[in-house]
């Protein structure tokens, strides 16, 4: 083993976050935040299908011909899709109804698909399970950190507990209406790319155009 | 016909798959950097959603909806828990015969919109709109136009993004907002324009 199972599970995290770095995952990310509660049960969800799908495709890697690969893979996580769902379905039918089509669309979640192909077809099922649930993990702060702000200043609350006391209710606290809304979602991330790249300055981008100097006009 | 009209209006604009319920936000990102690709990304993503839709709707009426095998007469058999499994694979298949297809009988079109087929199996649009038709229990008819329009919805929203990003390299931009970030924030500024078409009832 070249790598220590460590770095694997802790590398997704900040230094090569899916939804940061790799643009993955993002579908998700956006939809289910508007609440705490989501948040944690898809960030769940996702980590354990993550982890899961790239252990099963792992174990079977050199029986799968590589032209009907993508369809194989598919089909594995299709299937632990449709268990989650069920078990959701049977355990917090309230949360699952909340979720709708999310729950179905991991299937199409390119963190799945991305580590499946990236990381599991080439190495031990251990490692790929590890992998899986490190990317689960670096998805999971991502969604937890937008899912916390969303719900604390849209609606003053976490985890459906009130902290801040809403003017309605005649606390102090105003609420931020577009904390709710879905475009507060993309502003969020992309703030909180700015910050995990101000913070990690090798992940910025470079430029395609290099802004000449400011010239001043010569005194004639 | 009015409901048609009403339904293909929604899909288009108040429920835009891309800006209103971030479906296919990948491709959508990562494909908005140049108009041309982004036409040719569009118009693939409709062409796909105005097929998968219905044949997904006629799969779940005839086969996979409780009751639905009664015509083999089995009116007993609930076959419902095995709807991802299947409607990702019939866009899967669907994709695949398009391809072919354009390959053999329309090569032209197939040269400008090939690279971008194999990409749409894993775009979650795809999947989403047969899974929100589901939720939504249209009848066969009103997912035609659910399909199409959700498809034109997304393929305005795409070519809309790359628009603006092709005049964005030239500004300049903080180091760690470039690229990934301020594409995020003009994403969420095109989202609450279209939040403006929410207020019209129709």
């Amino acid at each position: 083993m070249s790598v220590s199972y460590k770095e694997v599970l802790t590398e997704p995290v900040f230094n090569n976050n899916p939804i940061g770095l790799q643009i993955l995952g993002i579908c998700s990310a956006l939809a289910v935040t508007s609440s705490l509660n989501t948040s944690f049960v898809m960030a769940i969800a996702l980590t354990l299908v993550t982890g899961f799908s790239s252990f099963f495709i792992s174990t079977i890697r050199s029986q799968i011909p590589s032209s009907i690969r993508i369809i194989v893979q598919m089909t594995i996580i299709a299937s632990l899709v449709i268990v989650v769902d069920q078990v959701l379905q049977a355990v917090a039918y309230d949360i699952s109804k909340k979720l709708s089509v999310f729950v179905g669309l991991i299937i199409t979640n390119c963190i799945v698909m991305g580590r499946a192909e990236a990381f599991a077809m080439k190495n031990g099922p251990v490692a790929s399970f590890v992998d899986g649930i490190g990317n689960g993990l670096g998805y999971s702060v991502v969604l937890l950190l937008v899912g916390t702000i969303r719900e604390l200043f849209g609606s003053g609350s976490l985890f459906g507990v009130q902290i801040l006391s809403l003017t309605s209710d005649g606390g102090w606290y105003l609420n931020n209406g577009l904390m709710l809304l879905p475009p507060s979602a993309f502003f969020i991330i992309g703030l909180l790319i700015w910050a995990l790249r101000s913070w990690k300055p090798s992940q910025v981008e470079e430029q395609e155009y290099q802004l000449a100097p400011h010239t001043r006009l010569q005194e004639v | 016909m009015e409901q048609f009209v009403s339904l293909f209006i929604r899909a288009v604009f108040i429920e835009n798959m891309a800006l209103a319920f971030f479906l296919g936000m990948c491709t959508f990102i990562a494909i908005s950097k140049k108009i041309e690709a982004a036409i040719g990304l569009g118009i693939a993503v409709t062409v796909v959603l105005a097929i998968t839709v219905p044949v997904n709707n006629l799969i779940l009426q005839y086969l996979l909806a409780p009751g639905a095998l009664a015509w083999a007469g089995l009116p007993e058999v609930d076959l419902s828990f095995l709807g991802y499994l299947s409607y990702i694979g019939v866009i899967a298949a669907i994709v695949q015969i398009l391809e072919m297809f354009l390959d053999k009988y329309v090569p032209a079109l197939y040269a400008a919109l090939g690279v971008f087929l194999p990409l749409i199996t894993v775009n979650c649009a795809i999947l989403g709109a047969s899974l929100f038709m589901v939720e939504r229990s249209y009848v066969f008819s009103e997912s035609v136009v659910y399909g199409l329009g959700a498809g034109i919805g997304w393929a305005l929203a795409i070519v809309g993004l790359a628009g603006i990003r092709e005049k964005l390299k030239y500004s300049d931009v903080p180091e760690g907002l470039r690229g990934l970030g301020i594409t995020f924030v003009t994403v969420g500024l095109m989202s609450l324009g279209f939040m403006s078409f929410g207020g019209m009832t129709i």
